[in-house]
């Protein structure tokens, strides 16, 4: 069997981000649960929460075509 | 041993070759530096038909909105208000609008291309026009920062408040990266990430379906039958995340607008 290490380096990698995503969206589905009127000012911030922790999942991914 | 070990398997055998970068390099005319290839060309018609549409859409407006006009207005309501209004502030978000919907409506056009027929390349995917994209946002928010605060101000109000003095160097220079080197990185990289490895995940379930179906014996091309039918589950989650990353680029460079004419930091 043959193949790159990158790939099993970048699963590694991804499971912070995985894990991060899961506890923004969590909290997300918390906020509104509680306070269902909230939701409008709560989504963005989860999205954006969102995008800056899939961005090192991103940056794993990168590394792991280039390096 | 799953799908994947045993296409491995079989590659490793016959040489089946799983695709790569090399499959998103489509030069139509030319070769080298200066060709012409399908994702400019893509992008390029999708920039002149979305401007079409949108100046016809809008030449005759009606007091009660049709279908199309009903549709565009939401559009542009969710962009104007969802994003502009509620991140950059009501005081001054109106200039920044026109930005904020070009880029929306051009990423989120330049995405679903990506999954329809006849065109199914998502542009995004080459580096190059992320990288386009970012250095208008780049420039808009340091531009609107300098002229907001001048330029000495503009760095002098990169440094948080209440920061103790003997770790404020530190804080500063990591300030300095944020800004100028890690904002722009990761709004360009996102958005070609999230295009390259979507794109990627269909060719490999569709090439590797389409070896399994007719290029295996036995029980094997009933997986590549599997692996067509997942392909498609994906083009739907992609355009999701096609639909999302449109919304995410348009929400940060509403964020980083917002921080630039923001006066404390």
């Amino acid at each position: 069997m043959d193949g790159s290490l990158n790939a099993v380096g970048y699963g590694l990698a991804a499971i912070g981000p995985a894990i991060a995503v899961g506890l923004i969206f969590a909290a997300y589905i918390n906020g509104v649960a509680r306070q269902p009127e909230a939701r409008g000012m709560l989504q963005p911030i989860a999205i954006l929460g969102f995008a800056l922790a899939e961005a090192l999942a991103l940056l794993g991914f990168v590394l792991a075509f280039i390096a | 041993m799953t799908v994947h070990a045993m296409a491995a398997a079989q590659a490793a055998e016959e040489g089946w070759h799983a695709p790569g970068v090399a499959d998103f390099w489509q030069p139509l005319i030319g070769d080298g530096n200066w060709a012409i290839t399908r994702p400019a060309i893509v992008f390029a018609l999708t920039a002149i038909i979305l401007g079409i549409v949108l100046v016809a859409a809008t030449r005759k407006l009606k007091l009660v909105p049709g279908k199309g006009q009903f549709l565009l207005e939401s559009g542009y309501d969710f962009i104007r208000n969802g994003i502009g209004r509620d991140v950059i502030g009501s005081k001054e978000f109106l200039k920044f609008v026109p930005l904020l919907f070009t880029m929306f409506t051009l990423i989120l056009v330049n995405n679903l291309v990506g999954v329809i027929p006849p065109v199914q390349f998502p542009t995004m995917s080459r580096i190059g026009f992320p990288i386009a994209l970012m250095l208008v946002v780049y420039v808009s928010y340091h531009a609107v920062a300098v002229r907001r605060k001048g330029g000495l101000g503009y760095l002098k109000s990169l440094m948080p408040p209440g920061v103790p003095g003997w770790i404020s160097p530190l804080v500063y220079v990591l300030e300095l990266a944020t800004y100028f080197v890690t904002r722009p990185f990761t709004l360009a990289l996102r958005l070609f990430a999230n295009m390259f490895a979507g794109h990627m995940l269909i060719l490999v379930l569709v090439l590797g379906g389409e070896y399994l179906l007719l290029h295996t014996d036995g029980l094997l091309p009933v997986t590549g039958v599997v692996a067509f039918v997942f392909s498609i589950v994906m083009m739907f989650f992609e355009l999701l995340i096609q639909v999302l990353q449109a919304y995410v680029f348009t929400l940060l460079t509403a964020t980083y607008l917002a921080d630039a004419v923001s006066n404390e930091h």
